[in-house]
């Protein structure tokens, strides 16, 4: 009697002691969480980003990803007007054509800029602008001075010195300077990125090209329809392509290559297949050495020796792969059933027909089932050493960024890759059920 | 007597041929599907060579010229070492904390995604494949495109990287967690809503401490993967010593000592992390205590 309670007290007395040293433990570990976030706060100088932060980037960012702005461009020089969506070249209206809200006329032309905004470009270098919550306001260049009707006290959303003057309406803008007036007015969407002004498929919806007579008379309406497309300007449709074939490239041959090396390689680092203990270890050491070293180091080094583009590219993959798939590989040769290649063994088979039919049939489900796993992780990893070394889509990527404008490019190619990047996932977990039978 | 022997010897025989008629099929199809994959890897290299600034032949007497110059120039100034090694030691813990940071972070939100995309775990179970396509995108999205995007909006900087690698690392992480999540025992969840408990306590007192330790297997391997991604990320402008890497190297010579510092402290960070993390992944998956 006395004998079990004081067992029970002794499991009491050691099951508290647990308790209270799993709490001291548990509360332990969320302190030096909040100690260690608190410290990063300040090391990261988190409380500055705001200052840091450009919000009106943001701004920008966010609608030119989805929108774009047709430029209605007077030379202040010679009087010509021009229409060119975004303002540039290769998006400019055709001669004699001019978008909807436009309306040229003998002496002057009215843009509607939209909200009820009207622009008149007047002779003489002189415009009129028309605001439904501010009345009229008068613009000339007059000599060498922009002069405008605002007076001493123009208001917040304009900005006026003697050799300019900018306007920021709504959902539109003008900008008159001593060489030019500048309209512009924003639309959502992706313009042209089917079809650029100059070409007659523009503006032809899909019915049309499909069934309908032919827009072009020289061409067949959807090889004309696909010609066009593919040369198209602004969107560089040829380019983006090649681009993407060149980072899945990267990643096929970067990612095969690598196993193919590795396999080989791993047997030498394999316990039970290298009877050599050194020759196991430097090999292992190799492997070590070139995970190490890592990616972004091969890339450097790699660009220095062979320059940018995709053969750097590939081999900055294998090379850092072949560490890896050597690693995996001799760690899956190690865990090889022996009793299978006895058995081979048994019916008289060479060592080559040993290792062709008692080894090789155990281990290539797995092996093949991570160099696909692989697969999809450096289709991303390509992205990215193609941003650093300068080829596929990375490479285009890191251009729009750097224009810091074609915020449309950007939103493409984001979802491009997105795209590459999950149907490679899936294409790769359909061959890995395939090849090992198995759903996973 | 005879007779059956024949007819014995008949069946043997159609079968051996059936099988010899299968093996040479399955042979061909095999020699096919390898002939191909090698004329794909040939001719890939080919266009691989072709679309490159410099050729592969040229470039490999010219791949040994860089290593070359930079052990050179660091072995010249090798007094100058240990002063490199201490002068880029904080950038090299500014990469370290944004590995860690964003593993961490990232593994928050992984956690949270993926019990909310688990079967039978999840809050909202309608909505198991909306949150699933989420994680599927957020690990599609290389870290290096959202960190360059955010450098323009936050300007350069940890943040930025921290962010990126943590927007990835939750999607990563989220799949490999609710695989987990999906083999856990439902018992304690059940006994825990028969005395009323939230979904919240539910998950924290009955799921998480099931799932911890390979929770945390996978969080160190991800850390191991996140020092990778922030040395590179660095490499594009978001600071730590990938930032200081690009510095030196684009100086040229001159320099070199100063990358040979940098490539040492990163080599060494990496490989003293991964040992480590490795060494606790397999505690923690054989079961022993930290």
């Amino acid at each position: 009697m006395t004998a079990a309670s004081t067992n029970i007290n002794d499991a009491r007395i050691v099951a508290e002691r647990l308790f209270s040293r799993k709490r001291t433990m548990a509360f332990g570990a969320l302190a030096a969480l909040i100690a260690y976030l608190t410290y990063i706060f300040f090391a990261f100088d988190i409380a500055g980003l705001a200052q840091r932060a450009r919000l009106d980037n943001a701004v920008t960012l966010a609608s030119d990803s989805w929108s774009y702005k047709t430029h209605v461009t007077r030379d202040n020089r010679f009087g010509a007007i021009e229409y060119a969506i975004e303002g540039e070249r290769k998006g400019a209206y055709p001669e004699g054509r001019y978008p909807a809200w436009v309306t040229p006329g003998e002496q002057s032309t009215v843009v509607d800029l939209g909200n009820g905004q009207i622009a008149t470009l007047l002779p003489d270098n002189r415009l009129t602008l028309e605001l439904p919550e501010y009345g009229t306001v008068e613009m000339a260049l007059v000599g060498r001075d922009v002069v405008t009707s605002f007076g001493d006290t123009p208001p917040d959303w304009t900005n006026i010195s003697d050799s300019r003057a900018t306007i920021t309406l709504d959902g539109a803008r003008v900008t008159f300077t001593r060489s030019k007036t500048e309209l512009f007015r924003y639309f959502a969407g992706w313009e042209l990125f089917f079809f650029t002004l100059d070409s007659p498929y523009n503006g032809a919806g899909l019915g049309t090209i499909l069934f309908g007579d032919r827009v072009d008379p020289e061409r067949a309406n959807l090889a004309g329809a696909w010609q066009d497309f593919w040369s198209n300007g602004m969107w560089r449709h040829a380019d983006v392509a090649w681009a993407i074939f060149e980072t899945i490239l990267m990643a096929f041959l970067g990612t095969f290559g690598a196993a193919m090396i590795a396999l080989p390689l791993a047997f030498l680092a394999a316990k039970n297949f290298a009877p050599l203990g050194a020759a196991r270890f430097a090999v292992r050491r190799v492997f070590d050495f070139v995970r190490g070293v890592d990616a972004l180091i091969w890339t450097i080094i790699l660009s220095r020796a062979f320059g940018p583009g995709v053969m750097t590219g590939t081999l900055a993959i294998l090379i850092t792969d072949t560490g890896t798939f050597g690693k995996i590989f001799s760690e899956a040769l190690e865990n090889v059933d022996d009793k299978q290649i006895e058995g081979v063994a048994s019916t008289g088979a060479n060592p080559v027909q040993r290792y062709r039919f008692g080894v090789i049939p155990q281990i290539v489900p797995v092996l093949l089932s991570q160099v696909l796993y692989f697969l999809e992780s450096n289709t991303r990893s390509a992205t990215i050493i193609g941003a650093i070394t300068g080829g596929g889509i990375g490479l285009l990527l890191t251009q729009a960024i750097q224009t810091q404008k074609d915020w449309e490019e950007v939103a493409y190619y984001i979802v491009l890759i997105i795209i590459v990047v999950m149907l490679m996932d899936w294409l790769s977990g359909i061959l890995r059920s395939r090849l090992i039978g198995r759903k996973d | 007597m005879t007779d059956v022997t024949a007819g014995r010897a008949e069946g043997v025989r159609s079968v051996q041929d059936n099988y010899l008629a299968l093996v040479r099929k399955k042979r061909l199809y095999g020699g096919i599907t390898l002939l191909i994959f090698i004329m794909l890897m040939l001719s890939g290299f080919q266009i691989a060579n072709d679309r490159n600034a410099g050729g592969f032949l040229e470039g490999i007497p010219m791949f040994f010229d860089f290593p070359e110059g930079v052990i050179e120039e660091a072995w010249e100034k090798r007094g100058n070492l240990p002063g490199l090694l201490v002068k880029y030691f904080p950038a090299l813990i500014e990469t370290v904390n944004i590995a860690a940071v964003s593993t961490l972070v990232g593994a928050f939100g992984g956690i949270v995604l993926s019990l909310l995309s688990t079967r039978g775990l999840a809050l909202w179970p309608r909505a198991i494949p909306l949150f699933r396509r989420v994680m599927d995108v957020m690990r599609a999205l290389p870290e290096i495109v959202i960190a360059l995007v955010l450098i323009f909006v936050l300007g350069g900087g940890p943040v930025p990287a921290m962010i990126a690698i943590a927007f990835h690392t939750a999607g990563a992480l989220g799949k490999l967690f609710s695989e987990v999540a999906e083999n856990a025992d439902l018992k304690p969840v059940e006994g825990l809503s028969s005395v009323g408990a939230s979904w919240g306590q539910k998950m924290l007192l009955g799921v998480i401490p099931q799932v911890a330790p390979n929770y945390v297997s996978y969080g160190l391997l991800r850390f191991e993967i996140n020092i990778r991604a922030s040395a590179i990320l660095g490499f594009v402008g978001a600071g730590g010593i990938g930032y200081e890497l690009r510095n030196s190297i684009s100086w040229g010579q001159g320099k070199f000592d100063e990358a040979a510092a940098i490539f040492i402290l990163l080599f060494g960070t990496i490989v003293v992390v991964d040992q480590v993390s490795s060494h606790f992944r397999n505690r923690l998956t054989k079961g022993a205590a930290l």
